[in-house]
């Protein structure tokens, strides 16, 4: 005897509901508010695509985000090698091992407002231990506070201390799982270091870097609390980045429906480099 | 090309060996003969892998030499001995084509491409894969990666010798016959010596002129398959090699060997005088259920084919007979058990202590 009927779907419904809540209801919530003007009591007025177009448009929305590509390409640009030259040197056997995972994990279990406040007192120019080193003892004059480049130069190495991590782990974890059998074959054959390294060890961590790289582009497009609680986007506009104008649009200026807006389109943007990155370097293995 | 001369050789996994047992290699004086086909057969963990690596120079042995045509070689890294070896798992650099990965070898020894080219293309058309060598090496199935494994071994003109470890492990079982007769010919063909390293029998005995038996770090016989089969010099040889393997019944030695008080003929006479544990040796094909002999009881009967085996309980021992062809003896029959005379042997704490008449 076979049953059919659509009880099943009671099933995945738990599911249904918790995306939608948590997801689709907020976001659609967003686009809402992107095509209507509000002066708050509830009362809107449509206004269609006016507010994507004064984005798109704005000179400041295109200083925020060339910003926070400069952003990303720094910190990428940084974390990656960095990443793999660390878990290159890594032991892989014996009593240090755990110990060097423990130090790398470390930094990454430390909420992202402690890590801003960190290194903000870290970098204060009188008493933080770096400001007061590099300003009193070596005589830079150095004050995130004032200088742009110092206040990027700050971002950026509290991003790397705070992040490469996660790229060491996953790197570290991909060249563990090379057989031995390789380097050996790789001595026989009388290879160069460059060359284990070239094809054997990148080709077998392609994947994990893969994921590394897609969550180290995810997670600092969208960084906020760090920067906020460091250097609150400033000097001036300097440190900017894309999410603290638009939370400056929203919450500062309560601007919603422009702000709405630029969620989707910065929305639209993450997920857009997303898929080609990921797209551009799987495309090999389905050959 | 090369005469490989192991001398005195020993290796411990530990840093300060105390007995015996921390060494995974005892004492091994070894000669491996240019161009010759070896087989190193012993089970897990016998110290096999051990020697191989020693001798492509991976491991550093704690004791002794290893020569080259009489040089030293025992601290030389493995590019500068000029030795090929073929792993477990097939060694295949992914990203590149089937060309390059046999070229690589030469590459990285600065030859010139034109070289590499009708080396490259010589090697491949030995190994039948000349159609694939654009392709990248990723895609391979396991067979032709090993394949292409073993070329990179084979690519260089010069190479001492090649090994193999184990190289048939991840291939399919009709796979494995062609490529152990693919690396037969090969042999033939390059000249090069060969050291092939596995714990299967058959392809020990199919591969090698010489098998090489280790077992526990020691070597315990280097023969013909022949030789290792007819005259194991020792019960583990017996053993490991036969299916199934030789019987060892434990006797009795006062001048004749007895089983259980029943007297037993060998096949000729006993070196000096046996002092420890002694037992008779023979294998199952020479072991015949006749009138006279040896009282047994069948307990099983198993039909592999060919032939019976047949295992009967004679005196408390288990003893296997191979019946070739005729009327198979039911379970439960009571019998009598004939052992061929001249495969009689007598061994004494393992070791084969009688010679032929």
């Amino acid at each position: 005897m076979k049953t059919e009927n659509q009880k099943a779907w009671f099933f995945v419904l738990p599911v249904l509901l918790l995306v939608a809540f948590n997801a689709l209801i907020p976001m659609m919530t967003v686009v809402n508010y992107s095509v209507q003007e509000t002066f708050g009591d509830n009362v809107f007025f449509w206004q269609g695509l006016d507010w994507f177009e004064q984005i798109l448009r704005s000179d400041r929305f295109h200083a925020a985000l060339g910003r926070q590509f400069l952003f990303t390409f720094l910190i990428l640009i940084i974390e990656v090698p960095l990443g793999i030259a660390i878990a290159l040197s890594m032991p892989r056997q014996g009593f240090w091992v755990p110990v060097c995972l423990v130090l790398m994990a470390l930094p990454m279990l430390i909420p992202w407002n402690v890590v801003g406040a960190m290194w903000n007192i870290f970098t204060l120019p009188d008493i933080g231990l770096l400001g007061y080193f590099l300003n009193h003892t070596l005589g830079i004059n150095y004050d995130m506070t004032q200088d742009p480049i110092a206040a990027w130069v700050t971002i950026v190495t509290m991003d790397v201390w705070h992040w490469t991590s996660l790229v060491v782990l996953l790197s570290y974890a991909g060249l563990v799982s090379i057989p031995d059998a390789y380097y050996q074959a790789a001595k026989i054959d009388g290879a160069s270091n460059w060359s284990v390294f070239r094809y054997i060890q990148l080709p077998k961590m392609k994947t994990v870097l893969t994921i590394a790289i897609l969550l180290r582009f995810m997670d600092s497009f969208n960084i906020y609390t760090e920067p906020f609680v460091l250097t609150g986007g400033g000097p001036g506009n300097s440190t900017t980045l894309l999410s603290i104008d638009l939370v400056k649009i929203a919450l500062g200026q309560f601007d919603l429906g422009p702000a709405a807006a630029m969620s989707l389109i910065y929305f639209a943007i993450t997920l857009l480099v997303s898929w080609l990155f990921y797209t551009l370097m799987t495309k090999d293995d389905q050959n | 090309m090369a005469k490989i001369t192991l001398s005195k050789l020993r290796h411990s996994y530990m840093s300060t060996p105390k007995s015996d047992s921390d060494y995974a290699l005892k004492e091994i004086d070894l000669d491996w003969n240019d161009g010759g086909a070896y087989a190193l057969l012993g089970p897990s963990g016998c110290g096999k892998s051990t020697l191989l690596n020693i001798i492509s120079g991976l491991l550093v042995p704690s004791e002794g030499q290893i020569l080259f045509d009489g040089k030293d070689v025992t601290k030389l890294p493995p590019d500068q001995r000029n030795i090929a070896q073929v792993f477990q798992f097939p060694v295949i650099y992914d990203t590149m084509t089937v060309y390059d990965n046999l070229a690589f070898p030469l590459r990285n020894r600065g030859r010139d491409e034109a070289m590499v080219k009708t080396r490259v293309m010589a090697i491949a058309e030995m190994l039948e894969v000349t159609e694939m060598l654009d392709q990248k090496a990723a895609g391979l199935s396991p067979d032709n990666k090993q394949k292409i494994s073993m070329g990179r071994g084979l690519v260089r003109e010069d190479v001492n010798v090649v090994m193999f470890d184990e190289p048939l492990t991840v291939i399919d079982p009709h796979l494995k016959w062609k490529l152990r007769s693919k690396l037969k010919e090969l042999h033939q063909r390059v000249k090069a010596t060969m050291i092939y390293v596995t714990h299967d029998q058959t392809e020990a005995l199919t591969f090698a002129d010489q098998v090489v038996v280790m077992q526990l770090g020691e070597v315990v016989q280097i023969g013909t398959p022949v030789e290792l089969f007819e005259r194991p010099a020792h019960t583990f040889v017996g053993h490991f090699i036969g299916s199934p393997g030789m019987n060892i019944i434990p006797c009795s030695y006062d001048g004749s060997a007895k089983i259980e008080g029943q007297p037993v003929t060998l096949e000729g006479p006993v070196r000096g005088t046996p002092t420890g544990q002694t037992e008779i040796g023979i294998r199952p094909e020479f072991v015949s259920l006749s009138d006279t002999g040896l009282p047994a009881t069948v307990t099983k009967v198993s039909d592999v084919g060919r032939h019976t085996v047949v295992e009967c309980d004679c005196l408390g021992h288990k003893v296997n007979a191979v019946i070739e062809e005729g009327a198979a003896p039911q379970k439960g029959d009571s019998t009598h058990l004939a052992f061929r005379q001249d495969q009689t042997r007598l061994y004494v704490d393992g070791w084969l202590a009688t010679d032929p008449e």
